[in-house]
C-alpha cells in the first residue's frame, strides 16, 4: 500500500488550499463512516512518487466537543497516517502552535507548513525557520499555498521524514501538581495495558486529566474499576487545584501549552518588525464594514446581492434544463405508444430526473455564491453582526444565510438553503435551522400564493404578499426557539469565533468546492429523488378508471364527434401540429377537451391520491379544505407549484399554465366552498405544511438521519395544521 | 492595576488576562483561541447590537459573545 498522511490545520491557515495545489483534480469527497464530516482524500504524485492525502477538517484543538475534532483525532489514532503534515499560519503562529502541541501529544511524527510566508512578511514578522524547527524537534517547511510555492521542497522532506525518523513524543510540564497526578495515572494506565493498543498511556491520562468524554467513556467500557480509580485520582487533583489555585486541571493543562509555546516564541523564534497589534487593511475594511450603521446597509446588499447572484443568473441554465426536458418529454409523447410506459416515462422518470437536475444551477450559483462570501472572510463578519438577533432565537448568526436561500427573501428555494446550512459548525444550531428554513417562501409556493391572491385579494396583493413573508419569518423564528426549548434542547454551543483577515478567495478553490458539493447533490440525492418521484406519479395514476367509466367518456367523446357534421368532425380527427380550424371545429374541440378534463378528474379522484384526499376530508374541513384541495396538497409534496396544476385538474379544467392560472383563479373565486378565509388558511397551510421531497431527502441527508427528514414532513404538516385551523375556526367565529 | 470584566472594557482598551473562569466547553473554546492568563488583549470593537464584543488577542480577531466575556478577568493600567 501506498504512504498515507493527513493534512491538518486550523480553519484559515490555506489549508484547503495547499490540498488543492498538492492534489490538483486527483481527489474526492467522501463522508467519514456514520457522520456527516466530509473527508477529503487525494493523490500526490511526483518523480513517480505517490502519497496519499487525507485533509482532515480544520479544527483549532482536539477536544471531544465537536463532531470535527473527534473524526480528526480518531483518523489519526485509529489509521495510524505516517505523517501529519500541519498547516500552520506564519502570521499568526502562537495560537497555530497550539494544536501542533496537541499532535506532537499524541506521538504521531509532525511536519509543519510554515503557510502564508508572505502575509507574516508584510506584517513584519520574521520567524528563524531553523530554531522553530530545533526547538520544536520536527521539521519545518515555509510555503506560500496559493501561489504553489514550496509545496515541493514540503514533500520532499516528508518523503525523507517519513523513511528516517522515529520522533520522541512531546512531554511537556503541565505544572506540579498536575504533573504528580500524570505521572500516577500513567504508571496504572502501563501496568495494565489500558487502551494501550491505540493511544500513548501518557495522552490517555492526559485526557482523563481534561475530563475527554470520548476516552472516559471508552476508558469506563474497556476497565470500569481502573478507570473509576484513575477518576479518583484525578478528582483528588481537581478539589486540590479548585481549592489552592481557583482553577481546574484542564485550564492548567491549557495555560501550560501556551505556556510552553510561548517560551520558545520567546527564544528568538520571531522578530517583529512592527507592532503587532498595529491595524491592518483588514482591520480598516472592518472599521466600515462592521460599524454600527454603515454595516448593516452594508450586509443586506450583500445579502440581496447574493439572492440576486443565486436566482438571478441561474435562470438561464435552469430554462436550458426545463427546455431540454420539455423537449424530451414532447419526444417520448409523439413517438412513444399509448399507455402506461408512457405515463411512467413522461410522468415519472422524466419529469423526475428533469426535477432532480433543475435544480443543479440553483445548488451550484448558491454555493459560488456562498464560498465566496466564506472564503473572503464575510460570512463571519455577517454572523458577528446578527448573532444578537438569532440567538435569541435558540439559533446561529450564520443562520442567516441559509434563510435568505431558502426564500427569506420570497422567491429562494430550500434545497439550497437546507445545503447552506453547512457554514453552521454548531451542531444543535445547525439542526434547528435546517427544521425551520423551508417555511420560508420558495419561489415554488408563490404561483399558490399568486393564485389564492388573484382569486381572492385582488386589491391587496403586494401587501399579502409581504404580510406571507413576515409570517414565514416569524413563524420559521418561534418555531426555532419552541424546538431548541423542546427536541434540541441544550445550552447555546459557544460562539467564540475567529474573524479572520479578508482575502481574495483563490478561483480554482471556488470552483472546486462548488463542484464537488453539486456533484454530492446530483449523485447522493438524485437517486433517492427519482425514486420517490415514481412513487408519487404511482400513487396519483394508480388505481386506473375501471374500463367501464373510461368507456362512458369514450362513448361521450363519440357521440360528440357523429353528432358534429362530417366535415367539421374530419377537420379534427386529421389535425396535425398547429392546426388552423374553422370556427365550428374549434367549439368541437373546445367540447371534447372539456370530455378529457372530467375523464382526468375522475381518474385523479379515483387514484391512492384521490382517495387518500377524500378520506381525509373529514379532518381537513376544519381548516376549510375538501377533497379537492387535499389532493393538490398531496400532488405538493413532488413539489409545491403542482398544487395549481392539480387543483386545476381537480375542477376539470385540464393543464393549467403555471404563469396564466387566471381561468382556475376564477373558477376557485366563483366555487362553492371557497371563500376569502379559505384561501387565507390554505395560504397559512402551504408556509408551513411538509417541505417538497427534494427538501426532505436533503434535510435527511444534511442532518445525518431519516429520522430528522421524517421529523420535518410529520411536525410541519401538524403544525401547518393546527394554525390552518385556528385560521379558519376563529375566521368563521368571526363571522369572515 | 484595576481588574475588570471584559465585558466592562471599553472598545480600544487594553489590559493583561488575569483568569479564564470558565469550564466544560466554552472554557475549552476560550482557552483553546489563546484566551489563557498573562496574554494581552485589546478591545476592537462592538457589534452593531452592543453584542458580541471583538478583541485583538495575540495579533489576529477574536469575537465573543458578553455572556461569554463575563468568564474573563482583565488586569487594565
Amino acid at each position: 500500500m501506498d504512504e498515507t498522511i493527513a493534512l491538518a490545520g486550523n480553519p484559515n491557515s490555506g489549508k484547503t488550499t495547499l490540498f488543492n495545489e498538492l492534489t490538483g483534480s486527483r481527489q474526492h469527497v467522501g463522508n467519514y463512516p456514520g457522520v456527516t464530516v466530509e473527508k477529503k482524500q487525494g493523490t500526490y504524485i511526483n518523480n513517480g512518487y505517490k502519497l496519499n492525502i487525507v485533509d482532515l477538517p480544520g479544527t483549532y484543538s482536539l477536544t471531544a466537543y465537536s463532531l470535527e475534532e473527534v473524526v480528526a483525532r480518531d483518523f489519526l489514532v485509529n489509521e495510524k497516517p505516517e505523517m501529519v503534515v500541519n498547516i500552520v499560519d506564519a502570521s499568526n503562529l502562537e495560537r497555530n502552535l497550539y494544536l501542533t502541541l496537541q499532535f506532537m501529544e499524541i506521538g504521531i511524527p509532525v511536519c509543519i507548513a510554515l503557510n502564508m510566508m508572505d502575509v507574516a512578511e508584510t506584517r513584519g514578522i520574521e520567524i528563524n525557520i531553523n530554531k522553530l524547527s530545533r526547538l520544536l524537534g520536527i521539521p519545518v517547511v515555509p510555503t506560500i499555498a496559493r501561489s504553489g510555492k514550496g509545496k515541493k521542497e514540503l514533500m520532499e522532506t516528508v518523503a525523507k521524514s517519513i523513511k528516517n525518523t522515529n520522533p520522541a513524543p512531546l512531554d511537556i510540564s503541565y505544572g506540579d501538581d498536575v504533573d504528580k497526578a500524570l505521572g500516577e495515572i500513567e504508571e496504572k494506565i502501563k501496568a495494565k495495558n489500558f487502551l494501550t493498543e491505540n493511544y500513548r498511556a501518557r495522552w490517555t491520562a492526559l485526557k482523563y486529566l481534561e475530563k475527554d468524554e470520548q476516552i472516559l467513556k471508552l476508558g469506563q467500557k474497556t476497565n470500569p474499576s481502573l478507570s473509576k480509580e484513575l477518576e479518583q485520582i484525578v478528582q483528588k487533583v481537581s478539589d486540590h487545584l479548585n481549592e489552592t489555585l481557583d482553577t481546574y486541571p484542564e485550564a492548567m493543562i491549557a495555560d501550560y501549552r501556551y505556556g510552553y509555546i510561548k517560551s520558545i516564541i520567546k527564544q528568538g523564534v520571531i522578530r517583529h518588525n512592527q507592532d503587532r497589534n498595529r491595524l491592518y487593511t483588514s482591520d480598516k475594511i472592518d472599521k466600515v464594514v462592521t460599524n454600527r450603521f454603515l454595516g448593516p446597509i452594508i450586509m443586506v446588499m450583500v445579502l440581496i446581492g447574493l439572492y440576486k447572484f443565486t436566482f438571478t443568473y441561474s435562470e438561464m441554465p435552469v430554462g436550458w434544463f426545463e427546455s431540454f426536458f420539455g423537449w424530451l418529454g414532447e419526444f417520448a409523447e409523439t413517438h412513444l405508444a399509448e399507455g402506461l410506459l408512457k405515463s411512467l416515462i413522461i410522468s415519472g422518470v422524466i419529469d423526475g430526473v428533469g426535477g432532480v437536475l433543475g435544480f443543479v444551477p440553483l445548488i451550484m450559483f448558491m454555493f459560488f455564491g456562498i464560498s465566496l462570501l466564506e472564503d473572503s472572510g464575510y460570512l463571519a463578519r455577517v454572523a458577528y453582526m446578527l448573532d444578537r438577533i438569532f440567538r435569541f432565537f435558540g439559533l446561529h448568526g450564520s443562520s442567516v444565510m441559509a434563510f435568505i436561500v431558502s426564500g427569506g427573501i420570497a422567491g429562494g428555494c430550500a434545497v439550497p438553503g437546507v445545503m447552506a446550512t453547512r457554514t453552521l459548525k454548531s451542531p444543535r444550531e445547525r439542526l434547528a435551522t435546517l427544521l425551520t428554513v423551508p417555511f420560508m417562501s420558495c419561489a415554488a409556493k408563490l404561483p399558490v400564493f399568486a393564485l389564492l391572491t388573484a382569486a381572492f385579494f385582488a386589491e391587496n396583493e403586494a401587501m399579502i404578499m409581504v404580510i406571507i413573508t413576515l409570517i414565514a419569518w416569524l413563524g420559521a423564528l418561534i418555531t426555532a426557539k419552541v424546538l431548541r426549548t423542546t427536541v434540541i434542547k441544550g445550552e447555546s454551543t459557544p460562539f467564540v469565533m475567529e474573524l479572520p483577515p479578508y482575502r481574495l478567495p483563490t478561483f480554482k478553490g471556488l470552483l472546486i468546492h462548488t463542484w464537488e458539493r453539486t456533484w454530492q447533490y446530483v449523485k447522493k440525492a438524485g437517486t433517492i429523488i427519482l425514486g420517490i418521484s415514481i412513487i408519487l406519479w404511482a400513487m396519483m395514476t394508480f388505481p386506473n378508471l375501471p374500463e367501464s367509466k373510461t368507456k362512458i367518456f369514450e362513448q361521450k367523446r363519440q357521440t360528440l364527434l357523429a353528432s358534429a357534421p362530417a366535415s367539421i368532425a374530419n377537420e379534427v380527427e386529421a389535425a396535425g401540429k398547429d392546426p388552423k380550424f374553422s370556427p365550428g371545429a374549434m367549439e368541437l374541440k373546445k367540447q371534447l377537451s372539456t370530455i378529457d378534463s372530467q375523464e382526468a378528474e375522475a381518474a385523479l379522484k379515483n387514484s391512492i391520491a384521490g382517495r387518500f384526499g377524500m378520506a381525509l376530508e373529514g379532518i381537513t374541513k376544519l381548516a376549510g379544505f375538501d377533497w379537492r384541495t387535499n389532493i393538490a396538497l398531496v400532488g405538493g409534496f413532488a413539489a409545491k407549484e403542482v398544487v395549481v396544476s392539480t387543483l386545476g385538474t381537480a375542477y376539470s379544467l385540464g393543464e393549467v399554465d403555471l404563469e396564466e392560472s387566471g381561468s382556475l383563479s376564477q373558477t376557485l373565486a366563483r366555487a362553492p366552498g371557497w371563500n376569502s378565509l379559505v384561501a387565507f388558511s390554505l395560504i397559512i397551510f402551504t408556509i408551513f405544511y411538509a417541505p417538497c421531497f427534494v427538501a426532505v431527502v436533503c434535510i435527511a441527508r444534511e442532518a445525518g438521519s431519516w429520522k430528522w427528514g421524517a421529523f420535518s414532513m410529520a411536525f410541519n404538516t401538524a403544525l401547518a395544521f393546527c394554525l390552518a385551523v385556528a385560521v379558519f375556526q376563529i375566521g368563521s367565529f368571526l363571522g369572515y | 492595576m484595576l481588574k475588570l470584566n471584559m465585558r466592562q472594557m471599553k472598545v480600544n482598551q487594553t489590559g493583561i488576562i488575569s483568569a479564564v473562569k470558565a469550564n466544560g466547553e466554552l472554557g475549552r473554546r476560550i482557552r483553546d483561541m489563546g484566551v489563557v492568563p498573562g496574554t494581552e488583549i485589546t478591545i476592537q470593537g462592538r457589534a452593531p447590537l452592543y453584542d458580541p464584543v471583538c478583541l485583538r488577542i495575540m495579533g489576529f480577531t477574536l469575537t465573543l459573545r458578553n455572556n461569554e466575556a463575563n468568564y474573563i478577568e482583565v488586569e487594565v493600567k
